[in-house]
């Protein structure tokens, strides 16, 4: 299947620029974010290569980890909250 | 698992093409990363990345797959991307607010404007 070949060249090229963004990114904030697309770049990678190498069960491992990484950003959000509300007002713990 | 040729030819063009606009509007996404010039533009081009290109891409791999159990799999893995990706950049923006980064039209600075902006009551001239 040519399209999903094409597919998995797209997103490691997505990945190389999600990667520059994660280094430059300016905030903590903009580093998060292109973390948590760069977890969603390799749910991608997972299915479609499960897709050709005829492994059904690599879309298990896909949904494991959008759980994982779905938490994993909320917790270095709360991480980052409680860092950051020694300078920000105790307004909305 | 049901052969990978469920219904022939038409099945495999159909999801190819999804596949490939999947994979199109995740790069087109990924780009929009490193254009934006704020934070919250990219959750802009991060909600696109996230919800059209994985939902295309998931959803022709699971045309693909036929009806089996690979397919009931990758239908739910798209539904809760679709829930996941607004919660998760809704937390981070707040978390950004709270933490006192300001949006960009906020601070009246134009983007990629060298010197800090007088105000928002400035006419634009030519934007670049």
């Amino acid at each position: 299947m040519i399209a999903i070949y094409a597919a998995l060249v797209a997103v490691l090229v997505a990945i190389m620029m999600l990667i520059a963004r994660a280094l430059a990114g300016p905030t903590i904030f903009d580093r998060l974010l292109a973390v948590n697309t760069i977890g969603n770049a390799a749910i991608l990678i997972v299915a479609l290569y499960g897709f050709v190498g005829g492994r059904p069960d690599f879309i298990d491992l896909g949904l494991t980890y959008a759980l994982l990484n779905y938490v994993g950003t909320f917790a270095v959000l709360k991480f980052f909250r409680a860092g950051a509300l020694g300078a920000a007002t105790e307004e909305n713990s | 698992m049901a052969g990978f040729e469920w219904g022939g030819m038409a099945i495999q063009i159909l999801s190819g093409l999804l596949i490939f606009a999947g994979a199109g509007f995740f790069v087109i996404g990924a780009f929009g990363f490193l254009r934006m010039p704020d934070l919250f533009t990219r959750i802009h081009a991060a909600s696109l990345a996230d919800t059209t290109g994985m939902a295309l891409v998931l959803l022709g791999l699971a045309l693909l797959a036929g009806p089996s159990f690979a397919a009931a799999k990758l239908i739910c893995l798209v539904l809760f991307l679709l829930f996941m990706g607004p919660a998760a950049t809704h937390a981070l923006a707040a978390a950004a607010l709270a933490s006192g980064l300001k949006p960009l039209h906020e601070t009246g600075e134009k983007p990629g404007a060298k010197h800090k902006g007088s105000g928002a009551a400035k006419t634009r001239k030519g934007r670049r």
